[in-house]
């Protein structure tokens, strides 16, 4: 089922679970409120495209890391609210790891030269 | 990916279209909330959420299991392209549901009788064990494998141990007759030693088995087969321990053998201890063979290592018994060959004749496949054009010789089942030990057959369809004259192929034909029409004195020849045709005494009344035949036959001259006469023949009767019974058929090869016809325009009668050179199996020849004629 060219997607969608299974650990939301929540607080940088948040959410139920039940929403619409589960919680302290080891690495490689040359430095003395 | 999600694709499509709507919702509210126009709220919302359809064919595609999808749509679309073709789904199915009904058929006889192991316990151990002549003669005339004689295994276990145990058995026959007035009936038994049934793993299902110490010459136990002890003792287990009279003796029921247990043969209805009722002056001879010894390998010693003892006994006894025929060495057999030996060859033979057929089924199926590919030729392209991937492609058309083949091979297990059923009944020579019947084994091995068969007839066709060269029948312009010739040649192949294997087959069946009207006609030597016979026997109790026994078989010779429609009456212990009936060997008194290592001389031995020769109309060719005269005392005289007189008296006369035969009585026999030959078995080379007087008195028990008659001899078998029944009621009377029917009985073996050889090769001819008239109509339906132009330019319609014709002759001309060179190869291996037929009888040659070329010419016209009524203007036209 795989396809090559999916493989730079795949970190988007990493981070896209991610994201989900975090907005989650605030109560139990729908797909509506999840994008919503996902854009606000990126501060409308992030865009959560409908195409992706549905197959993610889908593939998080699979996984077991979020479960679903049919709800009423806001506005009293019948909606399939989902719920972090334990193992989703779990997941999400291994996301959030990774994400921060990855940051700050990408930080040490982009962050300002004193760093770099403190580094040189450091190789040069052994 | 998920199983519960693939499952239920359309339910959680539903749910997602339903979250979508919410989504929308919810975006159309908030935008509404923040002022926006309604319908400019809804517009919003959905250029936020983008394609809806995307998102859920995204989804749709995550929860496929891609496999089983793509084999799904496979094999509805190959259902409908198979629909849409009735006719050619339905011959194809059918030409699959024999071929393949056919192999498993036969596969599930070969196995049962061939591969299933015996109900025994450890039955891989188990190995029969033969006297073995060594010389030339013996072997040439397939007797490898010589009964034992007891002395001789007795010694072997004595004085041997390289076998656990080994046991010995031997056939015999009694007369059960009832405790409360049923009928009696003639039963066949089997003797086997005490330690028997141990050594088979055989434990009693009822009582027990035998004891050593009832294993002696008046011992009187019984056991019963499972099928006597229900049929005739509604199995009533307190029969164990009671008494049952055979022969009119008492024997004592000690156990019921299991229902599995069938072993030799299903004949066999009761057993007694080895030893009992056996003449006691037989046992301390070296050359009585009539016995079967099996054994029992030992976990620790080889089989060679352990016969290689055994056979160092046996030539110890050789050399002490020079003249006799007492063998060099012994031989094993394992138990399935032992059973089966006379139908392994045959059948062995009908499996490859099957693997032709299934082999030709898979090559016309394919042929028609090729065909249907280049109607499809535009279709492939499109979808090759379209994106399909090759494998896609080839992977599309084997699901549908897939479909074909599963079809085919569901009809062909149920043709099996009757077949199978048909055969092991109507084949009598089949061994019954095993119970022939479908099993899993059977199965798998069907469902490989349609596996093998689908790939074999769906991948060449699939591979040339599909092939990059069809792309370009995109861009070829409609008129084409030589479009697929690569198509074309691939077909003719496959159709050369088709039509040597077929060659092959029509040889073989020919050959087993004429072998066995060979021996329908054989000369058995005596009269075998209008003649009816039948077996009785006299038991000792009544018929205890030479006087009885002779005063019976001459009042009933009277009655019986007193009756109305009768001709004439023979009254002997063995007929012609009817089996060996045992052999002695003799010493010629006028003859300087052998040279040390010299065989006795070996004759077979028949008892033979006065009427015996003149009634069954045996010539005498000289001296005279037995009279009444001959009886008792001066019974002291032997007819001969001509083979006895041409081997051991050349160019001598040998009436007058004396035979001393040890096993009767150590006596004297002046010849008197000598007959015609007559063949023992048909089909067997003859052999030396000994005949004395049916009226010495000599206690055979019985006789048979061979009674000629005017008209259908089975119409006087009521009132012979009824003449037989006025004399004594008790009696038992056997076997009453006509000699055809006996003689024709024994031939089983050779009518069945002959007869389902035959079959497959009609068959297979059909099959290879069908092939030729499709690859034919095809060729030409290519060829359309061609033909329209020739014809245009003045070509007669003789011309392209020809052309076609010649086109299609060319194949068939091919097969047949190539089939009759590589029959000439093959037909070596069934030389056994013919009689008075030579492997490459030119006779049979011509008329496989003659028949494919008529069957093939027939083929081909159809198309042929058709192609020169073509209307030129109308096939320029065409497309």
């Amino acid at each position: 089922m795989g396809d090559k060219s999916q493989s730079s997607a795949e970190m988007l969608k990493g981070t896209l679970d991610m994201m989900i299974l975090r907005t989650l650990v605030t109560g139990d939301a729908h797909g509506h409120t999840i994008a919503k929540v996902i854009e606000r607080t990126s501060e409308d940088v992030l865009e959560v495209e409908q195409g992706s948040l549905y197959p993610a959410l889908h593939r998080l139920e699979d996984r077991g890391w979020v479960s679903s039940h049919w709800g009423a929403s806001e506005n009293n619409r019948k909606a399939k609210f989902y719920r972090l589960t334990a193992a989703g919680r779990k997941q999400l302290v291994r996301e959030s790891n990774r994400w921060r080891q990855m940051t700050r690495a990408i930080g040490l490689v982009m962050g300002e030269q004193a760093i770099g040359e403190e580094a040189i430095a450091d190789g040069g003395a052994r | 990916m998920s199983w519960f999600r693939f499952f239920h694709r359309r339910r959680s499509d539903a749910e997602l279209q339903q979250e979508i709507d919410v989504y929308l919702a919810e975006e159309t509210a908030e935008n509404i909330a923040r002022g926006v126009k309604p319908e400019e709220a809804r517009r919003q919302a959905r250029v936020k959420l983008g394609n809806p359809r995307s998102v859920r064919e995204t989804l749709w595609q995550q929860n496929t299991v891609s496999l089983l999808d793509t084999l799904g749509r496979d094999l509805k679309f190959a259902t409908r392209t198979l629909t849409r073709t009735p006719g050619f789904s339905l011959i194809a199915i059918a030409v699959m549901a024999l071929c393949i009904g056919a192999t498993t058929s036969l596969f599930t006889v070969v196995r049962s009788v061939l591969l299933r192991p015996l109900p025994f316990r450890d039955p891989s151990r188990l190995v029969m064990v033969y006297e073995h002549f060594r010389d030339a003669r013996s072997n040439a005339e397939g007797f490898n494998y010589n009964a034992v004689a007891p002395a001789d295994f007795f010694d072997w276990r004595a004085k041997t141990h390289g076998f656990q145990d080994m046991a010995v058995s031997r056939r015999c026959q009694f007369d059960l007759t009832g405790e409360r007035g049923e009928l009696p009936e003639a039963v066949g038994a089997g003797a086997g030693s005490w330690n028997l049934f141990p050594l088979l793993g055989v434990p009693a299902a009822i009582g027990r088995t035998f004891t050593e110490s009832e294993d002696r010459l008046d011992g009187t136990s019984v056991m019963l087969t499972w099928s006597l002890f229900e049929r005739r003792f509604a199995g009533d287990a307190s029969i164990v321990g009671r008494q049952i009279h055979l022969d009119g003796k008492p024997y004592t029921v000690v156990g019921v053998l299991p229902k599995s247990f069938t072993w030799p043969e299903a004949k066999m209805q009761v057993w007694v201890p080895y030893l009992s009722g056996l003449p006691p002056d037989l046992l301390p001879h070296h050359d009585y063979h009539f016995s079967l010894v099996v054994a029992r390998l030992r976990p620790d010693v080889s089989l060679a290592s352990a016969l290689s003892q055994v056979g160092a006994v046996q030539y110890r006894l050789h050399m002490q018994n020079l003249h006799a025929p007492v063998a060099e060495d012994v031989a094993p057999r394992n138990l399935n060959d032992d059973l089966a030996r006379n139908v392994k060859k045959p059948l062995l033979l009908l499996m490859c004749a099957v693997a032709c057929m299934l082999l030709i089924g898979c090559l016309d199926v394919a042929n028609l496949l090729v065909a249907r590919g280049a109607a499809r030729q535009k279709e492939v392209a499109i979808r090759g054009a379209l994106g399909a991937r090759r494998l896609t492609l080839i992977r599309a058309q084997l699901t549908e010789s897939l479909l074909i083949c599963l079809a085919g091979g569901a009809g062909g297990v149920l043709l099996s089942l009757a077949a199978t059923q048909w055969l092991s009944s109507a084949w009598k020579e089949l061994p019954s030990a095993a119970g022939i019947h479908v099993d899993g084994v059977v199965l798998g091995f069907a469902c490989a057959v349609v596996f093998a068969a689908a790939l074999l007839a769906g991948l060449l066709p699939a591979i040339s369809s599909t092939s990059k060269a069809v792309f370009a029948s995109l861009q070829a312009s409609s008129r084409t004259t030589s479009g697929s010739l690569s198509r074309a040649t691939m077909r003719k192949t496959l159709l050369t192929v088709e039509i040597a294997v077929t060659v092959v087959l029509l040889i073989g069946a020919g050959l087993l034909l004429r072998s066995f009207v060979r021996l329908r006609g054989a000369d058995v030597g005596c009269v075998t029409d209008h003649v009816l016979t039948l077996d009785y026997s006299l038991p000792e109790k009544e018929y205890g004195s030479p006087q009885k026994v002779n005063a019976f078989n001459e009042a009933l010779l009277a009655k019986l020849r007193a009756l109305p429609g009768v001709r004439a009456v023979a009254l002997g212990t063995v007929l012609p045709g009817e089996g060996n009936g045992g052999d002695d060997v003799f010493t010629i008194k006028e003859h300087p005494a052998l040279k040390p290592g010299e065989l006795l001389p070996e004759a077979l031995i028949r008892g033979a009344d006065p009427g015996y020769f003149s009634a069954l109309q045996i010539p005498l060719l000289k001296g005279r035949f037995f009279t009444s005269d001959d009886r008792l005392e001066r019974a002291k005289k032997v007819v001969i036959s001509s083979a006895l007189a041409r081997q051991y008296f050349p160019g001598e006369d040998p009436l007058g001259r004396t035979l001393h035969v040890p096993a009767r009585k150590d006596a004297d026999f002046e010849i008197v006469g000598v007959v015609g030959d007559t063949l023992w078995q048909v089909g067997k080379p003859v052999l030396p023949t000994m005949y004395f007087p049916m009226l010495d008195g000599a206690l055979e028990q019985g006789g048979s009767l061979a009674i000629r008659t005017d008209s259908d001899p089975l119409a006087i078998s009521i009132p012979v019974q009824k003449q037989i029944a006025s004399l004594d009621p008790q009696l038992v009377v056997s076997n009453v058929q006509t000699m055809e029917r006996a003689i024709g009985d024994s031939l089983g073996n050779a009518r069945f090869s002959a007869s389902l050889v035959l079959i497959f090769a009609g068959l297979s001819l059909l099959l290879a016809s069908v092939g030729l008239y499709g690859v034919l109509s095809y060729l030409m339906t290519q060829r359309t325009t061609e033909l329209g132009v020739r014809m245009a330019l003045g070509a007669q319609r003789e011309q392209v009668l020809r052309l076609i014709l010649f086109d299609g002759l060319r194949p068939a001309i091919l097969g047949l050179a190539l089939g009759s060179a590589a029959s000439a190869g093959f037909t070596q291996l069934i030389r056994s199996m013919l009689y008075d037929t030579r492997p490459l009888d030119p006779a049979v040659y011509a008329a496989v020849t003659f028949t494919l070329l008529m069957v093939a010419t027939l083929a081909c016209m159809i198309p042929a004629w058709r192609a020169s009524r073509l209307d030129p203007m109308q096939a320029l036209r065409a497309e």
